[in-house]
Parts: structure tokens; sequence; C-alpha cells
């Protein structure tokens, strides 16, 4: 009974967070902190990245389209890190941290590089699994940022509020996602 | 005090995400193969739960509705959401997840971010290229199905209570956790 019910403590886990979050300060996502830590790595190399002026408005703007969006609103964040939003995202890694130092079940050391579904079909070549696991990565946040949010923002916390774009994201995904999970993982034979 | 906000609210989400095994590949990809639906079920019951929870506490102005967020529909968001959804099958990892997941020490999880990071700068590289293209034709701009800050946004339904819309799909997502299967596979 107790490992039937483990979706719920999960899924009342998440739902209190969220609600919290847009409750006390805005809605969660994710995906747009990528771009500050990029923006933040760019800077290092190119001053004139981001450019401040306290007497314009907006009062931070960039050399680069996308940072320049939404009157400075990246630039703002890569100029100024210590925000809620990428202080946010920081700390998830202290959450997965903790949780995983307190659960009984222990990941496997060859679970942390290639998941079991991925070793049925592709056997134990960790390097195949790296290389297609960063390609995704790519592909993930590009995605993400042309459709503006990820599965935080998008799809969780815009569903939670209705939002349409919320339902039209998760079709897009799904429409893709479960057709090539599918066909990708198949087993042999 | 937004920042211990930040380092409260992270950490609660990150292992709260931990804990549902949303950081765990085998149990993302195992989902999409319509295998085990675990995770499914957290996701369906986590957004049921909090929607009803929002909606009932902002018609007591408990919520203050400048929180709401709604964003922009465009047909970004479907393609965007289409390749996003290419990488989530094959890597198990959404942006949020990776995170988490490198939290709990899985490596193939910091190759995705590194490949993300990658992605991001292709993005902002693009950009200016790609942003007056068919990519960003507005479908409807930014609406929800119910009313939530009329002052900033439109809504579908607006002759209708907002909590007994939202409750009642609310109530639909969280009776689809229930009734989807659990899984038998780890």
């Amino acid at each position: 009974m107790n490992k039937d019910l483990s979706w719920l403590k999960g899924g009342l886990l998440l739902g209190i967070v969220f609600l919290t979050a847009i409750w006390m300060v805005k809605p969660i996502g994710v995906s747009t902190q990528f771009v500050i830590v990029d923006g933040i790595v760019w800077k290092i190399f190119s001053k004139e990245l981001i450019q401040h002026n306290q007497n314009a408005e907006p009062e931070y703007s960039s050399t680069n389209a996308y940072l320049n969006k939404n009157n400075g609103k990246y630039a703002s964040g890569i100029a100024n890190p210590v925000n809620y939003g990428f202080i946010f995202v920081l700390s998830m890694i202290l959450g997965g941290f903790l949780s995983s130092r307190f659960s009984k079940k222990k990941i496997q050391q060859k679970d942390k590089i290639s998941p079991k579904v991925w070793r049925d079909k592709f056997g134990e070549n960790h390097n195949k699994r790296l290389v297609y696991t960063f390609v995704a990565g790519f592909l993930v946040l590009f995605g993400a940022r042309l459709a503006g949010g990820c599965t935080s923002g998008h799809m969780m916390s815009g569903m939670m509020q209705t939002s349409v774009s919320g339902y039209l994201f998760a079709t897009g995904v799904f429409a893709t996602a479960i057709p090539i999970a599918i066909i990708f993982f198949k087993p042999k034979k | 005090m937004t920042i211990l906000l930040a380092v409260l609210l992270g950490t609660a989400f990150g292992f709260a995400l931990e804990q549902a095994k949303a950081s765990n590949p085998n149990k993302i990809i195992n989902m999409l193969r319509l295998k085990d639906f675990h995770l499914m079920k957290v996701i369906l019951f986590a957004i049921g739960f909090s929607s009803l929870l929002l909606f009932l506490l902002s018609s007591m102005n408990w919520i203050d509705i400048g929180h709401f967020s709604i964003k922009i529909s465009y047909s970004g968001v479907i393609i965007g959401g289409a390749i996003l959804g290419i990488g989530f099958a094959v890597g198990g990892y959404c942006p949020g997840t990776s995170i988490v997941a490198a939290g709990a020490g899985r490596k193939d999880a910091l190759i995705f971010i590194l490949g993300g990071l990658l992605g991001a700068v292709a993005y902002m590289l693009v950009f200016g290229i790609i942003k007056d293209s068919f990519l960003f034709n507005k479908m409807g701009g930014a609406i929800s199905l119910v009313e939530t800050n009329p002052l900033k946004y439109e809504a579908l339904i607006n002759n209708v209570s907002a909590l007994f819309v939202a409750g009642i799909i609310a109530i639909v997502f969280m009776l689809i956790a229930f009734f989807l299967p659990s899984g038998n596979e780890n």
C-alpha cells in the first residue's frame, strides 16, 4: 500500500512547492537561468556585451538581440546574478543532493551515467550515452528558449494557472517525445 | 529576504523533484515509452492540486493576483516544445531535473547541462535572425482559460467563476492521476 502511493507523496510535495512559490514570490521557472550562466561566461570575454547606464531606460542593455529583449531583462540578470531566479536554480542542486543523501535507496554507480533503459538497448558503452546526452541537452535548451520556458515554467506553472501556452507547450513536447522514446528505446530482436 | 526565499524554495523544489523520482532519467524515459506512469501521476496530481489551491486562495484574496504570470502563446511555443521533446526522450532530462540530478550525483546530467548551456548560446546567436519569422506568430497572446489577473491578461472563459472552471479542470487532473495504472518497472 505504502509503495503504491509513493506517486501521491511526490505529487503533494511538488504541488505544495509550486503553490508556495507563486504565493510568496512568482511561478517557478528554470531554463532562463541557462541563458544567465552563458551571459556571465560570455561577459568575461566580451566587456561590451552588457551596457549599464543608470539614467537610461532600460538601465541595462546588450549588443546581443536576445539579451536585450524585454527591456534588457536578461542583461540585467547577467549584470546582477545574485537575484531570486538565479539563486533559486542554484539551490535546486542542494535540494537534489540532500534528497539523495536522505534516501534509503542509493543511486547505483552505473545508473549515474546510463539509466537501465539505456543499458538494456545500447549496452554498457557509456561514451555513447554521454555524446547523446550532450546533444539532448543542446536540443532541450534550444527548444526551451524558442518556446519561452520549459517543463517547470510552461507545463507545471503554466497549466497550474490554466495558461493556454502551457497546454500548447505540452502538446508540442509529447508529440515528439512519446514516439521518439518508443522507437529509440525499442528492445532489439 | 528574497534571496533567503530563493534558497529555501529552490532547495525544497530540488528535494521534491528528487523524492518524486523526476530526476531519474529511467523513470522519465519509461514514462514517455508508456511503460511506467509513476511520473505522469505525480505531474498530473501536482498540477491539479496546486491549481485548485491557487484559485481557491486567490478567490479569497489570500494570493496577490499580481503574482499570476501568464506566458504569451505563439507558434514557437509548440515548435520549441517539439524540439525539446526530442532531447527529453533521448536524454531523459529536462532543464530543472538535470540540475537536481547533477546535485544527486548523476554524471550524465552534468553532460546534459553542458549541452544545454551550448544550446542556449546557439539560441542567443540565432534569435536576431529568426525574431521576425513565423516562429513568433501570435496565437492569442498572453491568454489563460479562466480569469487570473484581468488587468494584465485575457481569459477564454469570462462569464463563469474562475474557481469553478479551474476547480473542475484540477479535479479531472487529480482523478486521472488516481486512475492511471501504477508502473511495475523501477
